[in-house]
């Protein structure tokens, strides 16, 4: 495997972003801003300069210290693995093109410190991505958790409540990673990923062994927002502030579904996992009834932020549903959805904000006409509902696709009908918002727009949308089909 | 049998009316170069269609391949001469519904014309995507895009009914379009290949019995809730509120077509004559179009509204395809095939009549049409001609179409169906012929002296007539529609109707 | 029956973290009161601690700090890498802490109350 300094250089940009952030601010106070964009700028250049290096000459790592493995910490970067920070970073870049005006209205007060509290999210969030470690995964979770708790409580009075339940929720799903994590450690004497999936299959038949798949899928699980432990997810996208919920929606319960990815293929492997225990098929099965289930929610909303957060759940739980199906095109599916749901959901929380921000209100019926008044943006929207439901040849069409073959090569039919269900679901929360900014008259009232820094990455990302829709063949062919377990088997049929 | 001619056409005919889109809306402001735009996208799209028809005539297939979808899956396109008849019809008749739009959104004002004229832009891309998809991945994109692209159409004049339609309009297709995608993916895990291949690719022995027969439901209602199946036929009615423009070509030509041109292909080139007489769904499916037709003819009796009884005619008249689709023998297929074109411009003069009525003097309802025709004569003449094709009749095309399915129904020794097509033929007299008559030779005194509509509402709707007759004479003429239905009855069921 | 209640007893250090677990879930769950469940927290978080130090445990073995008198036999030695990892578990369970108890103040002084059921109340009266 290649060495490479890119993966440590990414996390070091963060670190050294938050520092600067509160240094610079002592002397000037609306440098924040502009420091958090050089960060983000630098890490998202690192990552796809990290993207490009896996392409060509396959997965690469760094030795934490110089320490070798599995003595020391290592991070490692796989196609999969490229392909996250790339989201993690560019969502946040476009984000935080959002944010200026944003948090320049609804935070005034403390700029300085949400956009540190902000890169140190980000730390963890690709700390967790790039670490080829298990405890050090655990301290990543943590950090990711802490900085998402803290930006969730920032927002109207409730966030506050919300942000406690999920702080209560999650470090008590933390900590069932952490005990699962001690397992795997009792059993083989090491933390490094590859040294414990080199162990393992030969305790494949260890009580124990059982016992930490169970806890840490669990603990995974909770913060995926996986049926029953989803509650948490709706209050705190609902009542965070617009841009908490631009960042942390596409991709916190993502990089979840990585780590979940990661372990549960990679360390356990799938054959332990699906197959000789339920634990994948539970999940599959939980997906399912998670994706039913918050899609009627969704459905019985007025508020549309608070619809789209129910509606975040049923997405991931598609990734969810993927990964429990432990068959290679579903997996591909997930993996390629965890990129389209991040950019489609990364674009209408953005577009929620906007109009929120600018004065439109939040209910169905404040968003009456607004077509005419916001087109860009909501041209965007359109894009990006229609990814959702599922209208080719937006991304969206193309991860149900690869869900669907693989659900009926792994003989789940009842799955595939879910699945396939549900974007009748999706249809009915969303086209009535498309009806209703399209097809009436346009509002009286004054708006106040946020500015190009609010529309230009809207836009993007409904272009987004379609591009990543059309090439979706090169991205899993060439980054993630490279990257799948190879005890899993190629694509074919 | 067929070479294939490497080209990028096909292809060129699907964009031409794509890169037509941002020149429409950005000359919203200019009436007259946006109208402009639409025309000459209409005009080249045309054009390019019919470059291909002498290579498809001599048995040459232009097709092009746009990279992959999927892994596996090709973005392909290709002109066989199934495609062919489905991509002249709309390209032809959307020259005719182009220069018709115009004069209708002007004479009755409608807003959001920039709206309306780029989004039947896209409709028409979309159907010619549909027309051209080599495999059923590239069919289903474009089929789905026809579904987003035709809501606002059904939206457009933005009351509550339109609203209402427009629903209804989702209900039924986005179902259908899940169907149609979950039975793609089914017959890609089975059978490793999504190409159209003239005779089918699925073959009985890729799954069991029960699985193959529940695919072919799931295709079918995919496909046949555009194309008006009973009972998926609901959204049609509820969808004339839209202007008649859209009525005429969408829902009389290019959604509807597109449905009926869908069975055509899960029927011919995905499962094929053998493998459908071995599952034994074919007879149920020419029973259900057969029902279809029947009772759309008899519910359009009691229609006072014109669009609505023009809509469940419409649903009467695909089910003539899908028998024809159904019956499986060489005639009957050039039947299905001569009526995918025949009924089309028939149906589109009847709408561009009721359109043309409407916009002179606001009446839509049957009983208010007395003595219309002393006024509007050309109108009137053109919707007689266009009933009597409907009804069967010699003389305009739409006898030819159906005496070809008579001839296949004959051949299957389908007693039934032949006694319903007859039937059916006299219903549609029953219920078309009356109109012109009396307006005709009702006399009403209280019309006020209007005259014809414009020329541009006029025009039209008199070639589509002329078209009909001229078609019904000399089936060959021009586009040489009876030698490419004759190509696609071969290719499909290998032998030939003679 | 009786074998696992033996093999029950062999491990009784085991099976008092797991005791604690679930007494810290109990806070957690059952309680009303938001500090309260704050402290059920961390009862849990402590339990999982208590549960890796435990495991690091050998009978006979001395402090992980190299002796030269017992040399580098590592069964004479405790397991260091669990104490390591605790350490960084501690740190984090005093983060969360530090954060969960501000959203509490925040929470007081937004609705005045850390009573469960009177917040839903004070939430509900303020919206």
């Amino acid at each position: 495997m290649a060495e490479s300094a890119l993966p440590i250089l990414i996390l070091l940009c963060f670190v050294a972003g938050a520092i600067v952030v509160v240094l610079a601010t002592l002397r000037r106070p609306d440098a924040a801003w502009i420091v958090t964009m050089a960060t983000l700028t630098a890490a998202f250049g690192l990552s796809v300069r990290l993207l490009q290096a896996v392409i060509d000459g396959g997965a690469v790592r760094h030795r934490l210290g110089g320490w070798v493995a599995p003595i020391g910490i290592e991070l490692v970067a796989d196609g999969l693995t490229a392909l996250v920070v790339c989201v993690v970073t560019g969502i946040a870049l476009l984000v935080g093109l959002y944010a200026r005006e944003a948090v320049r209205r609804e935070i005034a007060e403390r700029e300085s410190a949400f956009y540190a509290v902000l890169l140190v999210l980000l730390l963890g969030l690709s700390g967790m991505v790039l670490t080829g470690d298990l405890f050090n995964l655990y301290v990543f979770f943590e950090i990711s958790s802490l900085a998402g708790y803290a930006l969730i409580a920032v927002g109207d009075k409730r966030a506050v409540v919300a942000s406690f339940r999920y702080l209560l929720l999650g470090t008590v799903g933390a900590s069932f990673y952490l005990l699962g994590v001690g397992f795997i450690y009792a059993l083989t004497g090491t933390l490094n990923m590859a040294d414990a999936a080199a162990r393992l299959p030969a305790l494949a038949d260890n009580p124990a062994l059982r016992v930490s798949v169970a806890l840490i899928v669990t603990g995974i699980a909770l913060k995926m927002a996986v049926f029953p432990m989803q509650a948490w997810l709706a209050d705190a996208y609902t009542h965070a502030c617009t841009t908490t919920t631009a960042i942390v929606a596409p991709i916190m319960t993502k990089v979840a579904a990585y780590a979940l990815i990661r372990i549960a293929g990679f360390v356990y492997g799938f054959e332990l996992v699906s197959e000789r225990l339920p634990v994948g098929a539970a999940l599959a099965w939980l997906s399912a009834i998670g994706i039913v289930v918050s899609s009627v929610l969704a459905l019985a909303q007025t508020d549309v932020k608070r619809m789209l957060a129910y509606s975040s759940i049923a997405q991931v739980s598609y990734i969810g549903l993927g990964i429990g199906l432990g068959q290679p095109w579903a997996l591909a599916g997930a993996v390629l959805h965890v990129l389209n749901h991040a950019v489609m959901k990364c674009c209408l929380f953005l577009v929620t904000g906007t109009v929120q921000l600018a004065g439109g209100g939040r209910t169905l019926d404040d968003y009456r006409g607004l077509g005419r008044r916001m087109p860009w943006t909501f041209a965007a929207f359109t894009l990006a509902a229609l990814a959702m439901v599922g209208i080719p040849p937006t991304g969206g069409f193309f991860s149900k696709w690869y869900l669907m073959v693989g659900g009926l090569e792994a003989g789940a039919g009842g799955l595939v009908v879910v699945l396939v269900g549900s974007g009748l679901l999706t249809a009915g929360y969303l086209f009535r918002v498309l009806e209703r900014v399209w097809a009436r008259p346009a509002p009286d009232l004054v708006l106040r727009p946020l500015g190009a820094g609010a529309t230009v990455p809207i836009v993007l990302l409904g272009v987004a949308v379609v591009v990543f829709g059309l090439l979706n063949s090169w991205i899993v062919t060439r980054v993630i089909a490279p990257a799948l377990p190879t005890a899993m088997g190629g694509l074919e049929t | 049998m067929d070479d294939v001619l490497v080209s990028w056409r096909p292809a060129a005919a699907v964009a031409v009316s794509l890169l037509a889109v941002p020149l429409i809306i950005a000359s919203g402001r200019r009436p007259n170069l946006r109208e402009g735009w639409t025309l000459l996208a209409a005009f080249a799209k045309a054009a390019i269609v019919l470059s291909m028809l002498p290579d498809v005539l001599a048995g040459r297939t232009p097709a092009c391949t746009l990279g992959p979808l999927a892994p596996g899956i090709e973005l392909a396109l290709r002109a066989d001469a199934l495609g062919m008849v489905f991509a002249l019809v709309a390209s032809l008749l959307w020259i005719a519904t182009s220069f018709y739009s115009i004069g209708y959104v002007r004479g009755a004002g409608e807003k959001r014309q920039t709206r309306y004229f780029a989004s039947f832009a896209l409709c028409l891309s979309a159907t010619m995507g549909i027309a051209f998809a080599a495999n059923l991945f590239t069919f289903i994109v474009f089929f789905e895009m026809l579904t987003v692209t035709t809501y606002p159409l059904v939206l457009h004049k933005e009351t509550d009914d339109a609203r209402a339609g427009a629903t209804k309009y989702l209900a039924y297709t986005l179902p259908a379009g899940l169907a149609l995608l979950l039975a793609v993916a089914i017959t890609w895990t089975i059978a490793g290949t999504l190409t159209f291949t003239p005779g089918g690719f699925v073959t009985t022995d890729m799954a069991s019995r029960g699985l193959l027969q529940v695919l072919f439901v799931l295709f079918i209602a995919g496909v046949g809730v555009k194309a008006g199946l009973m009972p998926l036929h609901a959204w049609l009615p509820a969808a004339m509120v839209a202007p008649t423009p859209v009525s005429a070509l969408l829902h009389a030509v290019a959604v509807v077509k597109a449905g009926a041109f869908g069975v055509l292909r899960v029927t011919g080139f995905v499962f094929g004559p053998e493998t459908l007489r071995e599952l034994g769904v074919a007879t149920w499916l020419g029973w259900l179009a057969c029902a279809t037709f029947l009772l759309a003819s008899v519910i359009a009796l009691r229609q006072d509204n014109l669009k609505r009884r023009l809509a469940y005619s419409t649903v009467g008249h695909l089910s003539y395809i899908i028998l024809g689709a159904a019956l499986l023998n060489a005639w009957s297929w050039a039947g299905a095939v001569l009526h995918l074109a025949f009924h089309a411009t028939m149906k589109i003069t009847l709408f561009f009549c009721a359109g043309a009525i409407y916009v002179r003097t606001h009446r839509e309802r049957i009983a208010e049409l007395g003595g219309i025709g002393r006024q509007m004569p050309v109108t009137m003449a053109a919707f007689a001609i266009a009933s009597l094709g409907l009804a069967g009749l010699p003389g305009v095309n739409g006898f030819l179409s159906k005496w070809a399915l008579a001839n296949g129904a004959l051949g299957e020794q389908g007693w039934f169906e032949v006694s319903a097509l007859a039937l059916s033929g006299v219903l549609n007299a029953a219920y078309f012929l009356p109109i012109a008559v009396r307006a005709f030779f009702e006399d009403n005194p209280d019309y006020p002296r209007f005259g014809e509509a414009s020329v541009l509402l006029v025009a039209p709707l008199a070639l589509t007539a002329l078209a009909s007759l001229v078609l019904g004479l000399a089936p060959n003429l021009g586009v040489g529609g009876w030698d490419l239905a004759r190509q696609v009855a071969i290719a499909v069921t290998g032998g030939a109707p003679s | 029956m009786t074998e696992t209640l033996v093999m029950l007893l062999a491990r009784w250090p085991y099976v008092c973290t797991v005791l604690l677990m679930l007494l810290g879930l109990y806070g957690m769950l059952g309680k009303q009161n938001l500090v309260k469940k704050l402290i059920g927290l961390n009862v849990f978080q402590t339990a999982i601690i208590l549960f890796f130090i435990v495991q690091a445990y050998r009978s006979g073995a001395s402090v992980p700090i190299w002796d030269p008198a017992l040399g580098n036999d590592p069964d004479a030695y405790v397991d260091p890498i669990p104490h390591g990892l605790m350490l960084t578990a501690i740190v984090v369970s005093v983060a969360v802490t530090g954060v969960a108890l501000a959203l509490l103040i925040r929470i007081y002084r937004n609705f005045g109350t850390l009573d469960e059921p009177d917040l839903l109340d004070a939430m509900k009266r303020s919206r």
